[in-house]
């Protein structure tokens, strides 16, 4: 491992517990400096450059890279940069601390990107189950304005930059781009067909970028230090710091700032203090919901950076890491999640409405010792139709990863526990009627 | 287009003039609106939906669409506490399971439902952001994390006595809750009017101290 991670995005949280969220605070930590910097002593582009050099990936989910996102918004006017706050990707809660008790560092990281991206009017979209999230940072874009770091001509640089914070209604799919961006418009969350791209045609129909709440917290070390200076941190292509949030069976659940390439060994048993009371590691899920489980048999020495995640069968994700101990029941932890995404799908593609909801069925019968011993091919039938060949990265039959997404706890299930489900299967299935 | 909303609160009509203004297209306001409307009205009454259509000029029928689309629009009228309990992979890892069936009990109120009286609605929710704190409900939108079944008949309690008009998360959190996700920072005064999230642009937050 690397020496100890240098303190980048938990630098006001943890260190000032009682006031991180003020403007005063984030201002006595050095806080607006790259702002400054940026619109005093860089062109828009030179700042783009930097978050470029810097391989930052984003912290949403896909993993895309930032610089490059960036460089396919489209030249025509007007422009908007929206923050994915939607938070909802079942473990996941390292946004709702970024937004809780560090608003300022989001909105001085949204306000040099606007400056790069030539944008005059940023959203912040919070999900309506953050109401607290969402009056902090509310209150911080309030200070940001009267202390001239969003409005007109911002530090006498020219540049202007309004700022609206929106709030969701509860609907998971928002968290995809292009849903958020059609609830952002006053519509129903649903997925938009791709191409056109956002960076082309997005919120309007006009040129927008959106970038997760932990992506654009980086930005303003990133300007502050240097591009390379952020590259050079952690694995080549899993550059900077990382927040992981740990939940589940581990004695230290939490959100952790780690530099990515340890192994998943020393994530669950160093950083997350291991399983409480010494039980039985059984399996976990490296990066959210959506993401094929890994097991101690195959995975624990494998490292945690999105490549080598990726080249294991699964994904890094939201960096949502849920700990499943012994006494785990693998076949109701995955009907809880495939319940979820039967819940959150959005519709409008029936392998997902359809498919999504048989899989939750299918396990439920299961569960109920009403399963057949057709149960288990018919599961993967199911899947198969979802989500062609079960590979990873999945293919699609749908506009967005929601229903693949459903696929990959049953995958899971069937290929390391296949003899629980099996188990569950009553052996005398009496006669049939007639 | 005002008179749409002249039974609306005097500082309510205020928002919703600058929600309007706050986006670049006024469809974009439908969301806030919608929430604005259900404070007036209790929940997303047809009238509430009719309102929000004349203030923004898209039809009653794309306002319908959205408001069906979005679980916390509530359709039917709904308690003075909205308790929704996390059911989803962490909490259920961890007893969520149990401490939803707790609060049934202590309400009286199964999953889905309002009781009779009209004080508290429950509802099992997919994840809300709290795994660290599991299991994690909520109130009114605002958090309790670390919920353990043997606080809950003490919060169900608290909610029909005290009948507070301003739901605090960092309150309840004190009084019920337990282990966090992280360290919730400073203290936050501001809380929910009622089965609404607690954001002053929408006119549902207010100082409870």
């Amino acid at each position: 491992m690397t020496s100890a991670p240098p303190p980048l995005l938990t630098i006001g949280m943890m260190g000032n517990p009682g006031d991180s969220d003020t403007l005063a605070r984030y201002r006595e930590d050095g806080g607006y400096t790259a702002l400054e910097k940026a619109l005093g002593a860089m062109s828009p582009d030179e700042v783009a450059a930097e978050v470029k050099a810097s391989n930052l990936r984003g912290r949403g989910g896909a993993g895309f890279s930032a610089g490059v996102k960036w460089g396919f918004l489209a030249a025509t006017e007007p422009r908007y940069l929206v923050i994915n706050g939607d938070e909802s990707e079942p473990g996941t809660f390292k946004d709702r601390q970024l937004l809780e008790r560090d608003p300022h560092q989001l909105i001085e990281g949204t306000t040099i990107s606007a400056y790069a991206l030539g944008v005059h009017h940023a959203f912040i979209y919070i999900r309506g189950e953050y109401p607290k999230p969402a009056r902090r940072v509310q209150r911080a874009v309030e200070e940001a304005y009267e202390a001239g770091y969003l409005g007109d001509n911002i530090l006498d640089s020219g540049f202007s930059l309004d700022v609206t914070v929106h709030l969701g209604a509860g609907a998971y799919i928002c968290g995809e781009e292009t849903a958020l961006l059609n609830s952002l418009e006053g519509r129903r969350g649903e997925p938009r067909i791709k191409p056109p791209f956002p960076a082309v045609e997005g919120l309007y129909a006009k040129p927008t970028i959106v970038n997760n709440v932990e992506t654009i917290s980086n930005v303003p070390w990133i300007v502050d230090r240097g591009g390379l200076a952020f590259a050079a941190i952690g694995p080549e292509t899993s550059a900077g710091t990382r927040l992981l949030s740990l939940s589940g069976h581990v004695r230290k659940p939490g959100n952790y700032e780690i530099v990515m390439g340890m192994s998943w060994r020393d994530l669950i048993f160093d950083v997350g203090g291991g399983i409480p009371d010494d039980r039985e590691l059984k399996c976990w899920i490296p990066g959210g919901a959506s993401a094929p489980w890994f097991v101690p048999s195959e995975h624990l020495e494998t490292l945690v950076t999105i490549d080598d995640v990726a080249a294991n069968g699964s994904m890094l994700g939201s960096g949502a890491v849920v700990v499943m101990d012994e006494t785990t029941d693998v076949v109701a932890a995955a009907h809880r999640i495939v319940r979820f995404f039967a819940h959150e799908s959005c519709g409008q593609c029936t392998p997902c409405r359809e498919g999504a909801t048989w899989l939750e069925q299918v396990l439920r019968r299961i569960l109920d010792g009403q399963g057949r011993p057709a149960d288990l091919d018919l599961l993967l039938d199911i899947s198969d139709n979802i989500s062609p060949g079960l590979r990873w990265p999945p293919a699609m039959t749908t506009i967005c990863p929601l229903g693949p997404s459903a696929v990959s706890p049953v995958t899971s299930v069937l290929r390391h526990f296949r003899d629980e489900v099996e188990a569950m299967i009553p052996l005398d299935q009496g006669v049939p009627v007639g | 287009m005002t008179s749409a909303i002249a039974g609306w609160s005097p500082p309510n009509q205020v928002r919703a003039k600058r929600l309007l203004e706050a986006y670049p297209e006024s469809s974009s306001a439908v969301m806030p609106l919608l929430y604005i409307a259900a404070l007036e009205h209790g929940y997303v009454t047809d009238d509430a939906m009719r309102e929000v259509s004349q203030l923004t000029g898209l039809s009653d029928a794309q306002v319908q669409a959205v408001a069906t689309f979005y679980t916390m629009y509530k359709r039917r009228p709904v308690g003075s506490y909205l308790i929704s309990v996390c059911t989803s992979i962490s909490c259920y890892l961890l007893g969520g399971d149990d401490v939803l069936a707790s609060i049934e009990d202590a309400t009286g109120t199964p999953d889905g439902e309002t009781s009779e009286d009209g004080l508290y609605s429950v509802e099992h929710v997919e994840c809300i952001g709290a795994c660290g704190g599991a299991p994690a409900v909520q109130v009114n939108y605002e958090l309790i994390e670390g919920m353990q079944t043997g606080k809950v008949e003490a919060l169900c309690a608290w909610l029909r006595d005290a009948r507070p008009e301003v739901v605090i998360a960092d309150e309840m959190q004190q009084l019920f809750g337990g282990r966090r996700s992280f360290e919730w920072g400073p203290p936050e005064p501001e809380g929910a009017v009622a089965a609404l999230p607690a954001f002053d642009p929408y006119g549902s937050a207010r100082d409870g101290r």
